[in-house]
């Protein structure tokens, strides 16, 4: 019905084949639309949010790169930019660390309480993010981590943790335990065996769990909003602010970029899924 | 046979220890192991994550201030009567007197006052006003100086307010959350119709969630149908359409659809110039709930693609045929042989979209105005700007109790560990 159409089709179904081809077509256009326009957008000579005549007649005069140009001289991007990038890979470190380690123990065919280990070290995926800010709002300011860098940190790194153990553990389920019994029988120790057998089998797991760690610290706002001090004013936090009060078209140029960081991080996904597939001896699909 | 067993009836290992306790100490061993691999985590994860949600459901009953700032008050109007339309007696005022010159020299009645202020307007300013004076107060007679500073000290309401709120522990924030209130008779009672924001607002989160949800099933369910169905190489292709905006930060998107949906933005733009809406009567379609919905269920909707195409992908084409070679129509085949089996596919993207929009922040805060914003918002605004920690906390515990029951019936019907990412 829905890959090719048979021969002998009547008339209503051939109707209904091309109307649904095209309803699906208007919902993809509503998935990717959004994303894709703020590109040209982007390009805008004028402090506009939408195309301009020169644009629509595709004069070079009414593209520009005046708002990429703000964006790597204004120093608020810059700070803002500079900050994420000193929070989301020491977060992602803690997270891929933890949650590795953890994930082999989870995966163990005798570990205790598992279901309900399991069910904490997810939660900080399930409860909803302005939960989880006001919380650790409350707590860190007792503590007196709120309005510090370390407080981001790990919180994004607590944030982060789920998304590296269910990655992780996904990659152990077709993991053959009588290697590491084949390794410690030919008498290489239990760190030898890890590092030397374990990893590298695992490490796509490993290595996407750390991408969905960096990418959840490098995009998350809510908990940085309460978290965080000016001191550490992250871009997506920048973007909010930008937003909310003075729309800028910068913000476009911006959102262009991470857009970019997002189909670079997609591809580096799909290849390392497909590397993870080899190497366990499955079929790429 | 039955000789060897009778001369070792245990069977042991080598170096002599019986097997079972041999294998039951390995097991130890290895259980250890798994357990100390998972301490690391475990350990950071109870004092990042779960210390601050047990600090807010705790602060969402706490109420030690008055007993703090107040503490001989507090003894003295355990004797007192609050209904009997009396104020306390002289021993009662004496007491505040006390309190009170403690508490202002150490400038801790006016973070009290606005704490009674959340339960009784007004409150703010009595204590503020009774702060500055009560250095000057004489010997003796308290009770005439207190009402001539403040006539309020004269009505049982304000002592009736500090006695209610002198126990350290209290249900006033979860009440408020509910937009209930004590009634001087000691019951409960919801509070006017007109002042009832924390239902109504709950109503709206549950009302707009729905219908993102609604919107997500009905765009997402052709969609993982075609994917589905279609040839690998195609299907794969077409993820990507899917793929990227999921992968794309939440503000792009959010600052995406606010550049499209504004009145001089592309999508008015283009029905201007088309012609289909007037250039004077452009649409409103941000600000309000229209935006919210729009915006939110692009957000959400590949969370209900993923589910589904998953289930779907399992259903084997042979039943429709089977079906159809037996004279089904398309739709009835489609309806009692296909749709029945991805119902579990349906509840499962229904449920994590729903969890996830119930909680959401960014996306309302942005391009939700007023009238399209979600109880999340308002506990944001407690926290930030009224300062009103105990009923953000409240709030989010409600919440959070939603959410939990939400997630507890995710894992039956789909269980946790099928979580597949991207």
């Amino acid at each position: 019905m829905a890959s090719a159409l048979p021969p002998y089709a009547s008339a209503g179904q051939r109707a209904w084949f091309y109307s649904f081809r095209v309803i699906c077509g208007l919902i993809f256009f509503f998935l990717i639309f959004p994303v894709l326009i703020i590109i040209p957008l982007s390009f805008n000579a004028e402090d506009f949010f939408t195309f301009t005549p020169k644009m629509l007649a595709l004069d070079p005069e009414g593209y520009s790169l005046k708002h990429y140009r703000d964006f790597f001289t204004n120093p608020d991007w810059q700070s803002a930019m500079w900050n994420s990038f000193s929070i989301a890979p020491v977060a992602t470190l803690f997270a891929t660390a933890f949650g590795t380690l953890a994930a082999i123990g989870l995966s163990q065919s005798n570990m205790p309480f598992r279901s309900a280990v399991m069910a904490l070290l997810i939660s900080p995926m399930i409860v909803p993010l302005i939960i989880s800010a006001a919380g650790m709002y409350f707590f860190y300011s007792r503590i007196g981590l709120q309005g510090t860098y370390m407080g981001v940190v790990l919180a994004h790194a607590a944030l982060g943790t789920p998304f590296v153990i269910i990655t992780v553990t996904a990659t152990l389920v077709g993991f053959d335990q009588s290697l590491v019994r084949a390794a410690a029988n030919l008498g290489a120790d239990p760190v030898t065996t890890f590092f030397k057998v374990q990893m590298p089998l695992i490490l796509p797991g490993v290595v996407s769990g750390a991408l969905f760690a960096f990418i959840t610290s490098f995009d998350e706002v809510v908990v940085v909003l309460f978290l965080g001090s000016a001191a550490q004013k992250t871009l997506p936090w920048q973007m909010f602010t930008g937003l909310r009060e003075q729309i800028s078209p910068t913000i476009l140029a911006v959102a262009t970029l991470l857009v970019a960081i997002s189909i670079a991080l997609l591809t580096t996904l799909e290849l390392l899924r497909r590397r993870s597939e080899r190497l366990r001896g499955m079929t790429p699909g | 046979m039955t000789d060897t067993a009778e001369t070792s009836p245990v069977l042991t290992t080598r170096d002599g220890v019986p097997l079972k306790v041999s294998i039951a100490r390995a097991t130890r061993r290895q259980k250890l192991r798994a357990f100390l691999l998972v301490t690391p985590l475990l350990l950071f994860i109870l004092i990042t994550f779960t210390a601050p949600i047990a600090d807010m459901l705790y602060r969402s009953v706490e109420n030690d201030i008055v007993s703090e700032t107040l503490p001989e008050t507090v003894v003295a109007l355990e004797v007192w009567d609050e209904g009997s339309g009396e104020i306390p007696n002289e021993d009662v005022f004496a007491a505040l007197a006390r309190d009170l010159k403690i508490a202002a020299e150490e400038k801790t009645h006016t973070r009290l006052g606005s704490r009674l202020n959340y339960e009784n307007p007004g409150m703010s300013s009595l204590f503020r006003k009774t702060g500055r004076r009560v250095k000057r107060m004489d010997e003796g007679n308290y009770t005439e100086q207190f009402i001539d500073i403040d006539e309020d000290w004269g009505t049982p309401k304000t002592w009736q307010v500090i006695k209610q709120f002198s126990s350290p522990v209290t249900a006033g924030y979860f009440l408020a959350a509910v937009d209930a209130e004590r009634t001087p008779e000691d019951g409960l009672g919801f509070k006017e119709s007109d002042e009832r924001i924390y239902l109504f607002l709950f109503w709206r989160t549950m009302l707009l969630s729905v219908t993102i949800t609604v919107m997500c099933i009905l765009l997402g369910y052709p969609i993982a149908f075609l994917l589905s169905n279609l040839p690998m190489r195609t299907s794969n292709l077409l993820m990507i359409l899917v793929l990227l905006p999921f992968w794309t930060s939440l503000l792009v998107r959010t600052s995406a659809w606010k550049v499209l949906l504004q009145q001089q933005g592309v999508i008015n733009d283009t029905l201007v110039w088309v012609g289909l809406v007037a250039d004077d009567s452009r649409l409103q379609l941000i600000n309000n709930q229209t935006g919210t919905v729009i915006a939110m269920t692009h957000i959400l909707l590949p969370f209900m693609i993923l589910p589904l195409f998953s289930v779907m992908k399992t259903i084997s084409p042979t039943y429709m045929r089977a079906a159809k070679s037996m004279g089904a129509s398309d739709w009835y085949a489609f309806w009692r042989v296909y749709f029945p089996q991805t119902v579990p596919g349906i509840g499962a993207g229904s449920i994590l979209v729903f969890i996830l929009s119930i909680g959401y922040y960014i996306t309302p805060e942005l391009v939700g105005g007023t009238s399209g914003i979600f109880i999340s918002n308002r506990i944001a605004y407690h926290i930030s700007s009224s300062l009103n920690w105990g009923l953000a906390a409240a709030l989010g515990v409600i919440l959070l109790t939603v959410v939990l029951v939400l997630y507890w019936l995710y894992d039956r019907i789909v269980g946790i560990d099928n979580v597949k990412l991207g």
